[in-house]
This record gives structure tokens, C-alpha cells and sequence, in this order.
């Protein structure tokens, strides 16, 4: 027992090696360290979400010129979040009548759980991660999509028909967002082959945002839609709607549905930072050990990882402050007709290319070779786009010319290409397989009133 | 020997469970603690050192069948206040069945307990060879697609979702003139 050790050990972040040297290895001494660890992280992670809420808060209020909370704890209003939490803390526990009491009640302890448990796979610094699975990432996937069945069961036990609905949506937005987010999350396991959130790290020598920048946008788009967030936060529009799926959920109960989308938007930062970013690595400092034995390269690969991750937080932020929401048709529109298609054909020539490059080839060329394919890719697809959304709008111009009505892209119930029997018909010379992917596959007529 | 405590904590979970899903009369409920018994299975997985596996029953299992069973039940108008008792009068059936598994279930595993590993009951821990336990993933995708291991069976699997996801869409694509009514 030595305080100067047990300093030094807390600022290196090697507690557990301190406590190996002084309680002698063994297991015991392994699961108290676990037990630990696990405690450390969990706090951590419920605690940072009283300040993300207030950072969130303060970032969009100055987007939105206004000046935020400024009130509870000095100028900053830094103790608002902790004012709000206890007001949380201290309201009635409700249960509506007829909510089923079972899922109305373990639904907001699951989807903590759930967002709680994702953490055990997120490299913090070299050495400092929950666990390192070699399945890290197929982990995290498994894990968010047990989080799409806690909210089914919030939507069902609450009894009532408006939640019902709200987690149908949800699901529905969730189920489709995955599909285009796991097969972004393919391109960085191809590059690095491996599924372990640290050797994707080790294997970025150069971030892999410069490899797969289209992989790295379509990952972070989609994570905006699993989180929930604008713009598409249709399932809770604030401003629209009352809630979505938990509408029935007061106090704290309510609060950790809360508590879970901030900590699953900071963990969506922190994997696009691990994924693309290089996670921890700090030009090697990271690795940085002294010369009586402590790694204190792991404090710098600590800043280092929360400074990234928080630059994509506030990127998250930025994108709530300022984008318009989108309608629940071109949210699945936009998914299943341009992000799933991107998607594929991405894993698909990533795959190929990657294949076709030969190993211990040098890895600027790698890069280069890589970062080419996803600018080409990047140009047909706009370039498609580009086409498309001509096309539709010579028929909305068209359309628009018959007189009080207004022509709104937007997908129509069957999905059928049949273009008779939509009001005013200038769209005959638009081919049938006129369907942009922003839009609908014809412009659907309504009167202006 | 914590491993045999976990297993049984695991086992007694799923079993409970499995017990609670055939007797409960809420369906919801039902479906719900056929999730926990999923769940334990994938714990068992994981605490066989086959984490990959453990991983693909939470997402296949939880993930994706209990979120079909939920939506069926939840979609099925009077089953969910159904007052029946969910116990039928085929015990005997029953009985003769759960017999023949069990006699099936003891046959295989005095066959294949000699070539477990370790010489006895909580005498040695299962000793697997890290190497082998890290590369795992990368070892099944090569046998999936190797031409000595398993490429025709993964390849006939690939055809059969997709003529389930042809045949979803087809089922689901309105017939001509239908749109009218919409």
C-alpha cells in the first residue's frame, strides 16, 4: 500500500494492476476487479447523461439563438439537469389503469440495461475496455436489437392505443435503419478483419474515414435514425405530438427512456470515433509508457477518444439544431430505396477491391485505392439522385401548372405503378421506373386549401 | 467449479421460464418469458466459449422471432383476454413423448460423454485452445464458404431466404385494379 502508487496507478488508469500488486493475483482478486470495473463504468455512463442533457440543451438553444438554461447553478445553469432529475426523482409513480403491470414497469429498466450493456465493448484506452470480445461489433448489433423489443413491450403494456402505434413506428423505423447501419458496419470489419472494437482500432493506421467516408456517412445517418434523433425524430416529435411510444410514462420511469437515448446518441459517437476515427490513437503517445512501468499513454487515449467522441456529439447536436424533420413515408423511403441499395453495392465492391489488393501493399496506396472506389461510388449515386429528382420535378412543374393544387412528393399506400387515377395526368412521359428514392415513385396530387 | 455454479443458475432460468411459457394464460406474458428462456440459452453458449453463437441466438431469437410472435400475438384479435387453461387432456401423450426424449437425450450422452473433455465431474475446467477460441470467426466464415466443409449447404440456405423474401414480396405486392379501394 503506497499512496504515491496508488496515484500514479489512478492517473495511468491501471487501478486493477495496483490492485493485482498489493491483494496478489488470483481470482478473487479478478472478480473484484470486474465487479469493479463494472460499477466504475455504469456510474460513469449514468452520470455523463446529466451533463450531456445540459450540454444538448445549451448547443441547440444557441443554435436557435436563445440562451438556455441560466438559472439553477451560476451563469451556465449548470446544475439545471440536476434540478431536473431531482424533480423526476420525486413524482408520483403512476400506473395506468389496465397497463399491463409486468412490461409497463420493466420496460424502462430493459432499455437502460440495454444501452448500459453496449458500453462493456467500447475502447476507452489501450487496455481500458469492459471486455474484449473478438465479436465486439456482431455484440453491440445483438444487443440494439434486443433494445427494439423493449419498446414494443413499453408501447404494449402502457394500454394504450396512441404508445401501441408509436412502437409500431418505432419498430418499424429501427428494424429498417439496422439494415443499412450493419452493412456500413461491414466495410470498416472488412478493412480491418476483425469484428473486436480494438483491433479495428490497431488496425488504423490511417482512420478509416479515410477509406470508407460513404461507409461512415451512411453509419451515421442510420445511427441517427436508430437513436431517434432529428430529423428522424418523428416517433416524439416534441414540438408536434405529445410522445410517442412511452406517452403513458411519468417521472423517472419516463426519465430513462430519456437517460437511454442520450447515453445510445454518446455511444453511437464513440463507435463512429472507434470505427472511423481511430478511436483512442493519438499520433502513438496513446502507447506511451514511463520509465517506472505506469502506461500513462492511456490518459492521453482517453482525452484523446472523449474529445473525438464529443466532437461527433456535438455534430449530432448540430444536426437536431438545424434540420427540418422528415414524414414517416420518406423516412422509410429514403431507407429502403437509396441507404439499403448504397449499402450493398458499397460492401459488395469494398469486398471485391479489398481482395483484389494485394497483402503488405503499402497502406497510402490502400487508401488511395479505397478512398478512388468511394468517390465513384459516391458520384453514381448522386448522380442517380440527380437524375431522378429531375425527373420528378419536371412532373411536379408539370402537375403544379393544373391550377390550385400543389404537387407533394410523397409515397402512396400501394406502392403500384399504375398513374391513372391520380387527379390531373401530366406525367405520361415520366417512365414507370421513375422512383426516386428522396420521394415517391409519382407525385401525388392535392388540393391547396 | 464457478462455472458449474453459473451453469445451473442459467439452466434454472431457462427451465423456469420454459415451465412459465407453457402455463401462463396472458399470451403476452407467455412470449415474454419464452424471451428469458432464449436468453438463458444464449447465456449456456456464451458459457461454452462459443460467444459468436450466444450473439446469434440474442439476435435471431430475441431480436427477430420474438418481435415476429409479439406482432402475431398482438395482431390476433380475443387471444390476448383468453380465459382457457392452457393444460389440454393429453397427458398421456405427453408422458410417452417426453419419455422417448429423454431415453433418446441419455442414449447420446453416454455415448459422447467419454469424449468430453477432462477425466471427471468437476475435476478439470474445459480447457479450449485460446488461439482457436480468438480466430473462431474467422474460422466458421472460411468453413462456410470452403468448398470441403459446408459451401453447399450455406449456398441452398441462401436460396431458400431468398425465395421467401420473392415470395413475401409477391404475396405482398397489390393485384392490378386493387389500388382503387385503397
Amino acid at each position: 500500500m503506497d499512496i504515491l502508487d496508488l496515484l500514479k496507478s489512478l492517473l495511468s488508469l491501471s487501478l486493477g494492476d495496483f490492485i493485482r500488486r498489493n491483494f496478489g493475483a488470483g481470482p478473487g482478486t479478478e472478480l473484484l476487479i470486474d465487479i469493479g470495473g463494472v460499477v466504475i463504468l455504469s456510474t460513469f455512463c449514468l452520470l455523463i447523461v446529466i451533463f450531456l442533457i445540459w450540454l444538448t440543451r445549451k448547443i441547440v438553444a444557441r443554435m436557435q439563438d436563445r440562451i438556455g438554461p441560466n438559472r439553477v447553478g451560476g451563469r451556465y445553469g449548470l446544475l439545471q439537469t440536476v434540478a431536473d432529475v431531482m424533480k423526476l426523482l420525486s413524482k408520483e409513480v403512476i400506473n395506468p389503469a389496465g397497463a399491463d403491470w409486468v412490461a409497463f414497469n420493466a420496460a424502462p429498466l430493459l432499455i437502460v440495461m440495454a444501452a448500459l450493456l453496449m458500453w462493456a465493448v467500447m475502447p476507452f484506452a489501450p487496455g481500458v475496455i469492459g471486455v474484449n470480445l473478438n465479436i465486439g461489433i456482431f455484440y453491440i448489433l445483438a444487443i440494439s436489437s434486443a433494445s427494439v423489443m423493449i419498446i414494443l413491450l413499453a408501447g404494449w403494456g402502457s394500454n394504450n392505443k396512441y404508445a401501441l402505434l408509436g412502437a409500431f413506428r418505432a419498430v418499424a423505423q429501427m428494424v429498417s435503419y439496422e439494415v443499412p447501419m450493419i452493412l456500413a458496419l461491414l466495410v470498416p470489419i472488412i478493412l480491418a478483419s476483425t469484428m473486436s472494437t480494438e483491433g479495428i482500432i490497431a488496425a488504423q493506421t490511417l482512420p478509416f474515414i479515410l477509406f470508407a467516408p460513404v461507409s461512415a456517412l451512411i453509419f451515421f445517418v442510420s445511427s441517427l435514425a436508430e437513436t431517434g434523433r432529428t430529423p428522424f425524430d418523428l416517433l416524439e416529435a416534441e414540438s408536434e405530438i405529445v410522445a410517442g411510444f412511452h406517452i403513458e410514462y411519468s417521472g423517472m420511469k419516463f426519465g430513462m427512456f430519456f437517460l437511454a437515448e442520450f447515453l445510445n446518441t454518446l455511444f453511437m459517437s464513440g463507435l463512429v470515433v472507434t470505427l472511423y476515427l481511430g478511436g483512442y490513437r493519438f499520433f502513438g503517445l496513446e502507447n506511451w509508457v514511463s520509465a517506472d512501468g505506469y502506461p500513462y499513454g492511456r490518459l492521453i487515449g482517453l482525452i484523446a477518444f472523449f474529445a473525438k467522441t464529443f466532437l461527433l456529439y456535438f455534430i449530432y447536436d448540430w444536426v437536431r439544431g438545424t434540420l427540418p424533420r422528415v414524414r414517416v413515408d420518406q423516412i422509410l423511403n429514403f431507407n429502403w430505396k437509396f441507404l439499403v441499395p448504397l449499402s450493398l453495392s458499397l460492401v459488395f465492391f469494398v469486398a471485391i477491391v479489398d481482395k483484389l489488393i494485394p497483402p503488405g501493399t503499402n497502406v497510402v496506396v490502400r487508401m488511395t485505392i479505397h478512398l478512388l472506389l468511394n468517390i465513384l461510388i459516391a458520384a453514381v449515386a448522386l448522380e442517380l439522385l440527380r437524375r431522378r429528382g429531375r425527373q420528378n420535378r419536371l412532373a411536379m412543374s408539370a402537375g403544379g401548372g393544373s391550377g390550385g393544387v400543389e404537387a407533394v412528393a410523397g409515397g402512396h399506400g400501394g406502392g403500384h405503378d399504375d398513374h391513372s387515377h391520380h387527379g390531373p395526368q401530366p406525367i405520361e412521359d415520366v417512365p414507370d421506373v421513375l422512383d426516386t428514392p428522396l420521394g415517391a415513385r409519382e407525385p401525388v396530387v392535392i388540393p391547396v386549401h | 467449479m464457478s462455472q458449474q455454479i453459473i451453469f445451473f443458475i442459467l439452466a434454472a432460468i431457462t427451465l423456469t421460464s420454459a415451465v412459465v411459457v407453457v402455463t401462463i394464460r396472458n399470451l403476452f406474458h407467455a412470449a415474454l418469458a419464452l424471451m428469458v428462456s432464449f436468453l438463458g440459452v444464449a447465456g449456456i453458449y456464451v458459457l461454452l466459449e462459443a460467444p459468436f453463437l450466444g450473439m446469434a441466438q440474442l439476435l435471431v431469437y430475441i431480436g427477430a422471432i420474438s418481435i415476429l410472435i409479439i406482432f402475431a400475438i398482438m395482431m390476433t384479435r380475443r387471444l390476448m383476454q383468453t380465459s382457457e387453461s392452457p393444460f389440454n387432456s393429453q397427458a398421456i401423450g405427453a408422458l410417452v413423448g417426453a419419455g422417448l426424449a429423454l431415453a433418446i437425450l441419455f442414449v447420446v450422452i453416454i455415448r459422447l460423454y467419454p469424449m468430453a473433455p477432462g477425466d471427471g465431474v468437476g475435476q478439470s475446467a474445459m480447457v479450449v485452445d485460446p488461439a482457436i477460441l480468438q480466430s473462431s470467426v474467422a474460422r466458421m466464415g472460411r468453413s462456410f464458404v470452403s468448398a470441403e466443409a459446408y459451401v453447399l449447404p450455406f449456398e441452398v440456405a441462401s436460396v431458400l431466404l431468398l425465395a421467401a423474401l420473392v415470395g413475401s414480396i409477391v404475396i405482398a405486392w397489390p393485384q392490378r385494379g386493387e389500388e382503387d379501394n385503397q
